[in-house]
């Protein structure tokens, strides 16, 4: 089984944003930058776990530049064997997926994963991009797999419930919450994932025409109105007239 | 010509697709166009699109497309974009839109903007629309300026509304190839509320409940305004509720009409899920709770005190 999992560098979830150069860019000053929580926990714990019982090779993706390579080592850490690097600044989610995809064309993949979204812009667009550019299938939400052979079993969330599936290796999956849990690199794996390898290639930005033109802060809540407990006739009458919600 | 997916679930629309019909013909006023409405299967009714502003409806029937897979799927919705000359194409943010979005862009060699939330507007040939990002801290502006764009749009961005009167119902027959996703089951949460993402109330509590046998109250509040229940990670985590009512950063973003939150802190990867709600209510007391922050309306006291009263207090509006 060849298995490669697309992770992304992500800053971690408690950060505070901030805006620079008047709103055109983000502050990334006093970021700390973890690896994507959807590919670590679930698609790549996920990989590994695939890897124990099929065995095989895991490869991790990252489009970035060099500053990715701490959280490609903590991929490498968790169990993927080796990493490539296409050495990018893609500004979008297309020339994301196009760049791996040329990678994984030549590569053999059975399994290839993604995370449900990036923390970060939460465009959840990559796995499907990637999945049209290998005209390969695609499973989003993927929450629970059972391989056997080359026939996946999966299953994923749909609006309130959850949908089984059936597809034939190679595929694309998206992975959420469920699909495996949060695995603690030991000393000993973070020690021999420092010799594994990271293929650094060059790549090409293929869309320009998508781009963020400025952030924003989202405007702040006016201040919280406080209601005496005793008076939740107040309160009801607050949601009815002002607020209109009930 | 705007082209607007409209999503068909055992043949009936939901509300949020109607919703994107309505954003559908805002954004062709806006480029002084019309606005199409494509409908994959068998759908009752599917000519009161034009009702929320549709001028007509294109209907593919292809035994291909019975269950649901992005392949086909995308294959479809493109090919009708050729045909008609599609300038934009619109989608639904939802579990099958995040399959499709990206899918359709690429085939259709158009820009892409997924989960936007509000309308879009015009500089000249290029649209420029609004994303929030780092779950709702951030909000992007991103510009789309090749000849095609595929926007997703997250539900309630906008009400649907009703400016028109039944259309004209047009078949088309297009190439969609074969399914490499075949549906198994199905496991849907039948009758009851509204599921979590799709809900307009919710109630939601966390670990400030105690335990699992205390939860009637909150049972009790919303069953009284027919809100679906939800709650924060830890209590879903030590198996006091369903993993599926967990919402936040890690679990359902929802952003419902209203949120009641009851004995739970307010962390930020709780917001995270959160804050896109349009009026909050927090019960908690700890006055120093983060989540009075992020609320509309507070409530510092016990909840065990409060939850009964405030639902006794609303049983008295409705009688
Ligand atoms: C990477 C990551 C992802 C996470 N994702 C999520 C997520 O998706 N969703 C999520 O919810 N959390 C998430 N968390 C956990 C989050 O950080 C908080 O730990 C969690 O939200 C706290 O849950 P809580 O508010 O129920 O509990 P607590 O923080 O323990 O708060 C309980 C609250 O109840 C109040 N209270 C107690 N008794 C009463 C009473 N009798 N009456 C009124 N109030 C009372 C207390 O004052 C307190 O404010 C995540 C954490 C990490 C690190
Ligand atoms: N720069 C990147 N390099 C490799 N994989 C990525 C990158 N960005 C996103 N991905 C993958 O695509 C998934 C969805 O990302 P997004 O579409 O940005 O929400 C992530 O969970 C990753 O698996």
């Amino acid at each position: 089984m060849k298995q490669l999992v697309c992770v992304s560098k992500t800053p971690d979830t408690t950060t505070n944003i901030k805006l620079a150069e008047g709103g055109k860019a983000l502050d990334s000053a006093g970021v700390n930058y973890i690896l994507n929580p959807y590919d670590e926990w679930y698609a790549l714990v996920r990989a590994v776990e695939l890897k124990a019982v099929a065995g095989g090779t895991i490869t991790v993706i990252n489009i970035g530049d060099a500053s990715n390579d701490t959280v490609i080592r903590k991929a490498l850490a968790i169990g993927a064997d080796d990493a490539v690097r296409v050495d990018m600044q893609p500004g979008n989610a297309l020339s994301v997926a196009k760049a791996i995809a040329d990678h994984a064309k030549e590569g053999g993949y059975d399994i290839i994963y993604c995370g449900k979204e990036s923390i970060d812009y939460n465009g959840s667009q990559v796995g499907a991009m990637l999945a049209e550019y290998m005209d390969l299938p695609y499973v989003g939400l993927g929450i629970h797999m059972e391989v056997e052979g080359n026939s996946a079993t999966i299953k994923r969330d749909i609006e309130g419930g959850t949908e089984t599936v059936q597809v034939n290796t190679p595929f694309v999956l998206s992975c959420a919450k469920g699909m495996a849990e949060q695995r603690i690199p030991n000393m000993r794996d973070i020690m021999s994932s420092k010799r594994k390898p990271i293929d650094v290639i060059s790549g090409e930005i293929t869309n320009t025409s998508t781009s963020i033109s400025n952030y924003d802060l989202p405007a702040g809540k006016a201040s919280v109105k406080m209601i005496d407990p005793d008076n939740m006739d107040e309160l009801v009458r607050l949601l009815k007239e002002e607020a209109k919600v009930l | 010509m705007v082209l607007v997916y409209a999503e068909n679930s055992d043949g009936k629309f939901k509300k949020a697709v109607l919703e994107t019909v309505s954003y559908g013909k805002k954004t062709a006023d806006l480029m002084g166009t019309e606005c199409v409405a494509l409908v994959l299967g068998n759908v009752d009714d599917a000519g009161q699109l034009g009702k929320y502003g549709a001028s007509k409806v294109i209907q593919v029937n292809n035994d291909a497309l019975a269950n649901f897979d992005s392949q086909t799927y995308s294959k479809a919705i493109s090919a009708v974009a050729e045909n008609l000359g599609a300038q934009v194409v619109l989608l639904n943010q939802n579990s099958s839109g995040v399959s499709l979005t990206g899918r359709v862009a690429v085939r259709l060699g158009a820009d892409c903007a997924s989960g936007v939330n509000s309308l879009p507007s015009l500089d000249g040939a290029n649209l420029q629309v609004q994303k929030k990002i780092f779950s709702g801290k951030a909000i992007s502006n991103i510009s789309l300026t090749a000849a095609k764009k595929v926007i997703s749009v997250t539900g309630n961005t906008i009400q649907p509304e009703e400016t028109g009167s039944d259309c004209p119902i047009e078949s088309m027959d297009v190439e969609v190839g074969s399914a490499g996703v075949q549906v198994v089951s199905r496991d849907e949460q039948t009758g009851g509320p509204a599921p979590l993402p799709e809900a307009e109330l919710v109630v939601s509590a966390g670990r400030g409940m105690k335990g699992p046998e205390n939860w009637g109250i909150i049972e009790d509040l919303a069953n009284t305004i027919g809100a679906t229940t939800a709650c924060s990670r830890p209590v879903a985590d030590v198996g006091w509720r369903p993993h599926h009512e967990h919402v936040g950063q890690t679990g359902v973003a929802i952003r419902p009409n209203l949120y009641i939150a009851a004995g739970i802190s307010g962390a930020i990867q709780h917001l995270a899920g959160v804050n896109s709600s349009k009026c909050i209510v927090v019960i908690n007391k700890d006055p120093e709770a983060p989540f009075f922050k992020a609320a509309d309306y507070g409530v510092c006291a016990d909840l065990f005190d409060v939850v009964p009263k405030l639902t006794e207090a609303i049983k008295k509006t409705m009688s």
